[in-house]
């Protein structure tokens, strides 16, 4: 290794402040600005980045709409008389239940589901630069993917062509919000956000306790109308006929994913059911144990966000990568139409990256 | 083109300004490590030594680098019974418990970030090289930039390192 040939970086003196090497002018003009707000996936962010949601948020508002009149109702009709006729503790867990759906589901759609940061220039760059010269064995895989090993099984995993990254294991972008999502389950119009790594505990307390609320729900006013009647439908039968049953039904269907280790869009692209002919493919990612899976999925220590969505934009890229952003009017993230428009720099070597950001834009 | 270095080196929080950088040294190349997926999807990086760090660290240091972050980040994912017993709490209170309470794996972050940014002090940055925590790449790879010297490059002040790394 060489000598003393290299000046040593201090990095202490790195840590003057953002703004000391500006001119004065530009100092009042701009403001520092946050990750968010030039996050180029197409989602919307309230409370100054803490939460997120997707730009298409469905029927988010119909969701709590749906559960706070139902429950309203509930409260309003039904607990009166069954305070008076049976017990004051319906109308308490009652309540305790409907905070809990509530936030459930906010937690649900506010929470960050396990969106990966789009790659750096470099970082691309480097990529690119590797599927090149990897093309020289005799079999050549299908362009853009990579296989690797996970606990002894071949897992392919795709190129994004919008992120620019080889997406880590068990990871999809989601068209909708055009972002890569960690352990990606799916995007769920209901809660109006992907449901990922981060956000699927909440996912899963949200139509547990919303079965739980429903089934609650109307069994107090099946009993309503039977004391009030003394007729009407056994119990159990107007439990099967009700509206209780489709949360039911979803719930039943998230537990065996849960105890599985398996995520909906795995279960319905049937990765790991051994449909590939003689190969074995199970899923590499069980424990094998359905206790463990369920603790794993669902106590498992909570990942962190890994977007920054309230740290800072470098000053001198915040506004005119900003600007930018704003003024292009076609796609709704440019960094598509940068790299669409300019396919010639993605083969340059790693040492010409800085043109690739800007000379596009121009 | 000098401008266009800020883009890529912004990562580490406390390193804003980068104009003394550019006075001192000059960004050479990068190198990337990436992740490990061997051992399913916890975070894991590569402890295979890059050629591009051959002449300028010795591959104990690096190892030792990269096997303490792979411990840090096995701690953080590691499932056990505080997981569980921060799981169920949360759970319990509506994750409500959030608002109040740091996550152990954020605790572990902080140390991370502690631990990388005096590995940088000690061992990389006398050695012309800059560590950037890999949350801040989205923990997917740990770059590693390899700065040269602009003084011993031979190569004019205004023109980028690129023309001054070719040079040599």
């Amino acid at each position: 290794m060489k000598n003393c040939e290299y000046q040593q970086i201090d990095p202490r003196a790195l840590s003057a402040s953002p703004l000391s090497a500006q001119n004065p002018a530009e100092k009042k003009v701009q403001r520092p600005r946050r990750k968010w707000e030039a996050f180029p996936g197409k989602n919307r962010f309230f409370c100054d980045g803490r939460l997120i949601l997707a730009r298409q948020n469905g029927v988010l508002p119909l969701t709590l709409g749906l559960i706070v009149v139902t429950s309203g109702l509930f409260f309003a009709f039904d607990c009166p008389f069954l305070v008076e006729h049976l017990t004051v503790c319906i109308p308490m867990i009652g309540g305790v239940l409907f905070l809990f759906v509530v936030a459930s589901l906010l937690r649900t759609s506010f929470t960050d589901p396990g969106i990966l940061p789009r790659a750096t220039a470099d970082e691309a760059a480097d990529i690119e630069r590797q599927i090149d010269t990897s093309g020289s064995s005799t079999y050549r895989p299908p362009p853009r993917t990579k296989e690797i090993l996970i606990n002894q099984q071949v897992v392919k995993l795709k190129y994004c062509f919008t992120c620019k990254m080889f997406r880590p294991p068990r990871t999809s972008h989601c068209s909708l919000c055009d972002n890569c999502v960690e352990r990606f389950d799916h995007h769920c119009p209901w809660v109006g956000n992907c449901v990922g790594k981060r956000n699927y505990r909440y996912f899963y307390s949200f139509i547990i306790s919303l079965s739980f609320l429903t089934s609650f729900i109307f069994g107090c006013v099946i009993t309503h109308i039977t004391l009030r009647s003394q007729a009407g439908k056994g119990i159990v039968q107007a439990i099967q006929e009700s509206p209780a049953r489709y949360p039911l039904y979803s719930l039943c269907f998230h537990t065996y994913l849960v105890a599985s280790n398996l995520t909906t869009n795995e279960d319905i692209k049937g990765s790991w059911s051994g449909k590939r002919g003689a190969e074995e493919s199970g899923n590499p990612y069980t424990y094998s144990n359905i206790i463990t899976n369920c603790c794993v999925t669902l106590c498992g220590p909570m990942p962190p966000s890994l977007i920054d969505r309230r740290g800072f934009l470098p000053p001198d890229e915040a506004i005119p990568a900003a600007a930018r952003l704003r003024s292009l009017p076609g796609p709704e993230c440019p960094h598509v139409a940068v790299w669409l428009l300019a396919p010639p720099t993605l083969c340059v070597p790693l040492r010409q990256p800085p043109d690739l950001q800007f000379q596009s834009f121009d | 083109m000098l401008c266009c270095f800020t883009v890529f080196i912004f990562c580490p929080t406390q390193f804003h300004n980068l104009q003394e950088l550019r006075h001192s040294a000059s960004l050479a190349n990068k190198v990337f490590i990436q992740r490990d997926y061997s051992e399913g999807t916890t975070c894991r990086f590569q402890t295979k030594f890059p050629s591009e760090l051959e002449s300028r660290i010795e591959l104990t240091l690096f190892e030792e680098t990269v096997k303490t972050l792979n411990n840090f980040y096995a701690e953080a994912e590691k499932i056990g019974g505080q997981s569980y017993l921060e799981g169920c709490l949360a759970c319990a209170t509506a994750y409500l418990i959030f608002l109040c309470m740091e996550t152990r794996y954020e605790k572990v972050l902080k140390k991370i970030a502690k631990y990388i940014q005096e590995q940088n002090e000690k061992i990389y940055a006398p050695r012309g090289l800059l560590i950037t925590d890999p949350i801040e790449r989205g923990m997917r790879v740990i770059e590693i930039s390899i700065y040269e010297d602009r003084g011993s490059s031979g190569s004019s002040s205004g023109s980028s390192s690129v023309s001054g790394s070719t040079a040599r």
